[in-house]
């Protein structure tokens, strides 16, 4: 129990620490490296908790595709690094309003958290109790490929719509390319591309008549 | 300090939450960390479903999470074309300088 508390510890100040880095450091590389670090963080958190099998998607998925879109388009876009803090030098008028709703919005969920209580029969009204007999990823595996299979499905149709969009907006034709064109490929016919010619002896064709 | 309880996930949550909603209103660099803090804020939320997961023994947190990460990667994914075109046509993805629409 007091490992468990030790690590809980390490790695939710490793997360928030990280996530205050994302938000205030001035090179926008480094927040995606903060970013990487506090998806890491709370992967091992979710491991540490139980749930492995999102633990390790957090860490596969998310560290290794999405972070790195991230610090692709990143490099990419050339943006240059801000001189001045981001806070001093530029009249903003909505970091006050900003700034209570935050902390509103914060205050509300401590409250929440802090009023929560079991209800009595909570064990009793869930339909998907965790069998501890079996593996997580045994246990996700055999509900979401059966009861939740229409979700599955459908998440993999939102990932596929998500692929066409970007490669539709970020498509662009290119002028001065030579490509290769199927269609004129294919439309090539016998008649426009090969000729019969009688060739006497001795005297060879000529081909440009 | 000791137990590890449910409220010590939530609040882990609500923290990451709040920065995440902060970065978002304070931010006034470019709009690819708008999109981090969005993706922090989302962070968050799985938090709290895995720990209700866990905490209650209900399984249904835990695969709802999974298609929260879903439809994040997808977020993500056309978040980050927008981003790539408009820079494309502006020159500039700097906060201050998107007001084509003046809001």
């Amino acid at each position: 129990m007091l490992a468990h508390a030790i690590f809980f510890y390490f790695f939710s100040i490793l997360a928030i620490f990280s996530a205050l880095m994302v938000i205030t450091s001035r090179s926008t590389v480094n927040s995606v490296f903060f970013l990487i670090l506090d998806f890491i963080s709370v992967g091992c958190l979710f491991i540490m908790v139980g749930a492995e099998f999102l633990g390790m998607i957090l860490l596969i998925v998310y560290v290794g595709a999405v972070a790195v879109l991230f610090l692709f388009v990143v490099m990419m876009l050339n943006v240059a690094q801000q001189k001045q803090s981001w806070f001093i030098g530029q009249k903003s008028n909505h970091i006050p309003s900003g700034l209570i709703v935050s902390v509103l919005i914060l205050l509300e969920l401590l409250v929440v958290v802090g009023g929560w209580k079991y209800k009595e029969n909570i064990m009793s009204s869930s339909n998907l109790v965790i069998d501890t007999t079996i593996s997580n990823t045994h246990s996700i595996g055999s509900v979401m490929y059966t009861d939740y299979i229409l979700y599955f499905q459908l998440s993999g149709i939102i990932l596929l719509l998500s692929m066409v969009g970007a490669i539709i907006l970020t498509y662009r034709k290119r002028e001065n390319v030579k490509t290769q064109s199927y269609l004129k490929q294919i439309s090539r016919e016998k008649s426009s591309a090969v000729m019969l010619k009688d060739v006497d002896f001795n005297k060879g064709v000529n081909i440009d008549d | 300090m000791i137990e590890i309880g449910l409220g010590h996930y939530l609040t882990l949550g609500a923290i990451i939450f709040f920065l995440g909603v902060i970065g978002i209103f304070l931010n006034r660099k470019n709009v690819i960390v708008i999109l981090m803090s969005v993706e922090l804020i989302l962070l968050s939320v799985n938090i709290n479903l895995i720990s209700f997961s866990i905490f209650s023994g209900d399984l249904l947190g835990q695969i709802f999470t999974m298609l929260i990460l879903t439809v994040a990667a997808a977020e993500a994914a056309i978040g980050l074309a927008i981003i790539v075109i408009f820079y494309r046509n502006k020159g500039s993805i700097r906060v201050e300088d998107i007001h084509e629409m003046k809001g």
